[in-house]
């Protein structure tokens, strides 16, 4: 990795527990900025707890580093005027309007103009007629798209997004990646938190966490080259059967059905290979050896991870 | 510590009074509740109550005792609702609570009371509210001396008291009919401004946490004492809005004199409201949820009603009530209320009372802001 453009993000070593129990490991990350920076893991990974620290909302317990130049520890107050956090949970005011929460942002945040910043914000959004609408009646989707608005409104320099598109229908996901993709070339970084795999390959570097440890990290490819994994398929009608006798057979790590698609996943090339052989005797299915996909990896990586916990 | 940013505090006072005007109920039961209690209390509380029920059994037909029972009705605390033939029927009467007192006159209480017998009238009194009695019971011990005098006439003459060797005057000054609304409505202003003070803000903030928002509010650039300013300012409003209603009411509704200087009650109201405010957020900061923010503002509504003189006399207090009492706010306040409007005191009489306050004040400010999480852990 080549450091070219100056870093957003460079924390190292940090440690989070919450009653006694590490929730997060010795976390090192370097974000470039104007970087996409995908931010997976499972469920209580980590994530949210990470993000918080980076935004001075959680104290670590040991560890530090600085977000856009400035220590996370000591110098808070000054990296939430420049840092855009959308949490994962809606948390704008559900009893003021759309426009109300607009302003509130645009005001707390000391905004010139910030009539005007809330009026092309709602053009943006699509919202100038329901301006009114209080925000606790708008849909899942479109509270999602607010929130997204709000914490973008004073052009942060860098944005924290912790699941921004979760329950977010595909083309208003696209939409929002859309923007996102802009707001980088404009010279934004953007950590964002994701369960979908197609956004995690939308961004430049993602990083793995589980288990409050952080797994890997790097491009898509560097991450599923580096897996040390060899994925096998097979096509046909009726794969069912197959992909449970398949499952928990030597040299067999995992098997994953994808309509019609097997996926056939395992460390060692070559007890998989004499597993697949054995297998497709006798079977009218198509069978190549192909490159593992991100899920493929991200699912063994938990596996394997959870030996280590 | 650097002063609050405005335009920040600005937007969280808009933001504040926009989810005030939104949440209807909470509105209403601003301005309902102090009217309920002006109701409740102004008009049903009465610690000097008049023409008690009393059962009578007169076995004696004397020009005394019936100048004896006028006297008692005119002294305005005893109405005869029964007069009974049978004397075991006053107890009854008396154990099912229908009267309050028993007045027995004997047999030949008329002639005993000529001789020169000094005959016993025998009163007896359903004591088990001694608020209820003890008024009546104060006034009977006049009657005696004064009941019979228009009929000891002639030769009875020598049975009338001599005068006394001195006279006593007694002066009821601020409250010379000791009408009970002139304490408890001033009263009610501090009672009020306690209740929905304190609860307003703790749920106020308390609500930011339970909805999540305070997530992102923490996020954001806005400091401490801004959120605090902003939270405590529109309920600093609300006040003034409830002290007018009860003022109003004071006025025209119970006639409660108002002698001393509204500007000067208009400035410790604003003391006397912030001191509440501050503890409601100080209980916000502690309380994890709304159910929690609620029953420590009950748990410190309490002693503010009854130890603060408010409901009880204060000097009828043993010491360690009064200790506590005097570090409430609404103690003071109270003072202050009945001071500036019955007996229209001034700054200077007044000064006692407001630097406790004050201080209260200060130091609730100083822990809350200590308490106040910038962070979520
Ligand atoms: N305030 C807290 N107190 C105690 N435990 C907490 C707290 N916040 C988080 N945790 C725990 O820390 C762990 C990590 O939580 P976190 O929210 O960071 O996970 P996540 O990776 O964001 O999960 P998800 O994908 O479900 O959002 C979880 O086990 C959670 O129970
Ligand atoms: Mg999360």
């Amino acid at each position: 990795m080549t450091a070219a453009a100056p870093l957003a993000i460079d924390v190292h070593g940090l440690n989070k527990s919450f009653a006694g129990r590490p929730v997060v490991q010795e976390f090192a990350i370097q974000v470039r900025r104007g970087q996409i920076y995908g931010f997976l893991g499972p469920n209580g990974s980590g994530k949210t707890t990470t993000i918080r620290m980076l935004c001075g909302l959680l104290t670590p317990d040991s560890g530090g580093g600085t977000c856009l130049g400035l220590d996370i520890r000591s110098d808070g107050a000054a990296i939430k005027r420049q840092v855009g956090y959308m949490t994962q949970k809606f948390s704008y005011y559900e009893d003021l309007s759309i426009r109300e929460n607009l302003e509130f942002v645009a005001r707390v945040y000391e905004l010139r103009n910030w009539r005007g910043l809330v009026d092309q914000a709602l053009e943006r959004l699509g919202l100038t007629k329901r301006s009114r609408q209080l925000a606790g009646t708008l849909s899942g989707g479109w509270k999602q798209r607010l929130a997204l608005a709000a914490c973008i409104l004073h052009e942060p320099k860098l944005l924290l997004l912790d699941e921004p598109t979760a329950g977010v229908d595909p083309k208003a996901r696209r939409d929002f990646w859309d923007r996102i993709h802009e707001l980088a070339a404009e010279g934004m970084t953007v950590l964002v938190s994701t369960h979908y795999m197609d956004e995690a390959e939308r961004c430049h570097e993602i990083a793995y966490i589980a288990y409050g440890h952080l797994l890997t990290r790097g491009t898509v490819a560097e991450v599923i080259g580096r897996s040390g994994l060899f994925t096998w398929t097979a096509t046909g009608e009726g794969v069912g059967p197959l992909a449970r006798r398949l499952s928990g057979q030597p040299g067999i790590d995992m098997v994953a059905q994808f309509g019609t698609t097997l996926h056939i996943s395992g460390t060692d090339r070559a007890a998989l290979e004499g597993a697949v052989a054995a297998a497709r005797a006798g079977t009218g299915f198509a069978w190549a050896e192909t490159e593992p996909t991100l899920e493929d990896v991200f699912i063994h990586l938990m596996g394997q991870s959870k030996d280590n916990f | 510590m650097r002063l609050p940013n405005l335009r920040r505090c600005g937007a969280m006072i808009v933001k504040e009074f926009i989810q005030m005007r939104r949440d209807r109920l909470t509105f209403a039961m601003m301005i309902g509740v102090p009217i309920m209690q002006l109701i409740m209390f102004g008009f049903a509380i009465n610690t000097d109550p008049k023409h008690l029920p009393t059962a009578l059994h007169s076995a004696d037909h004397s020009v005394f005792s019936r100048s004896l029972v006028q006297a008692l009705e005119n002294s305005g605390y005893f109405r005869i609702t029964r007069e009974v033939d049978d004397p075991k029927q006053l107890d009854w009467l008396l154990a099912i609570g229908e009267v309050q007192f028993a007045v027995t006159i004997p047999a030949g209480f008329g002639r005993d009371l000529q001789r020169g017998d000094h005959p016993l009238l025998l009163i007896e009194a359903d004591a088990t509210d001694p608020a209820a009695t003890s008024n009546a019971i104060g006034a009977l011990g006049q009657l005696n001396r004064t009941a019979l005098n228009h009929d000891l006439t002639g030769p009875l003459a020598a049975l009338k008291d001599p005068p006394p060797a001195f006279e006593l005057r007694i002066h009821r000054r601020y409250n010379p009919e000791g009408i009970t609304q002139y304490n408890i409505v001033p009263g009610l202003m501090g009672v009020i401004l306690t209740m929905t003070g304190v609860m307003m803000t703790a749920l106020a903030v308390t609500r930011e946490r339970e909805r999540g928002t305070m997530e992102n509010l923490l996020a954001m650039p806005v400091k401490p004492g801004e959120v605090m300013l902003g939270k405590i300012l529109p309920y600093i409003a609300v006040g003034y809005v409830q002290v007018l209603v009860v003022l109003l009411a004071a006025r025209f509704l119970f006639g409660v004199p108002m002698i001393g200087s509204l500007w000067l009650l208009s400035g410790s109201v604003l003391l006397f409201i912030a001191a509440n405010l501050a503890v409601g957020f100080t209980f916000s900061t502690i309380a994890m949820n709304q159910l929690q923010a609620m029953q420590m503002s009950f748990f410190f509504f309490l002693p503010s009603i009854l130890l603060s003189g408010y409901m009880f006399p204060f000097r009828g207090m043993p010491d360690w009530a009064q200790a506590i009492g005097s570090v409430l706010p609404v103690t003071h306040f109270l003072r202050i209320v009945r001071g500036i409007l019955l007996k229209g005191n001034g700054v200077h009489e007044v000064l006692p009372d407001l630097w406790p306050i004050a201080l209260f004040l200060v130091l609730v400010t100083v822990i809350a802001l200590k308490r106040y999480r910038q962070t979520l852990d």
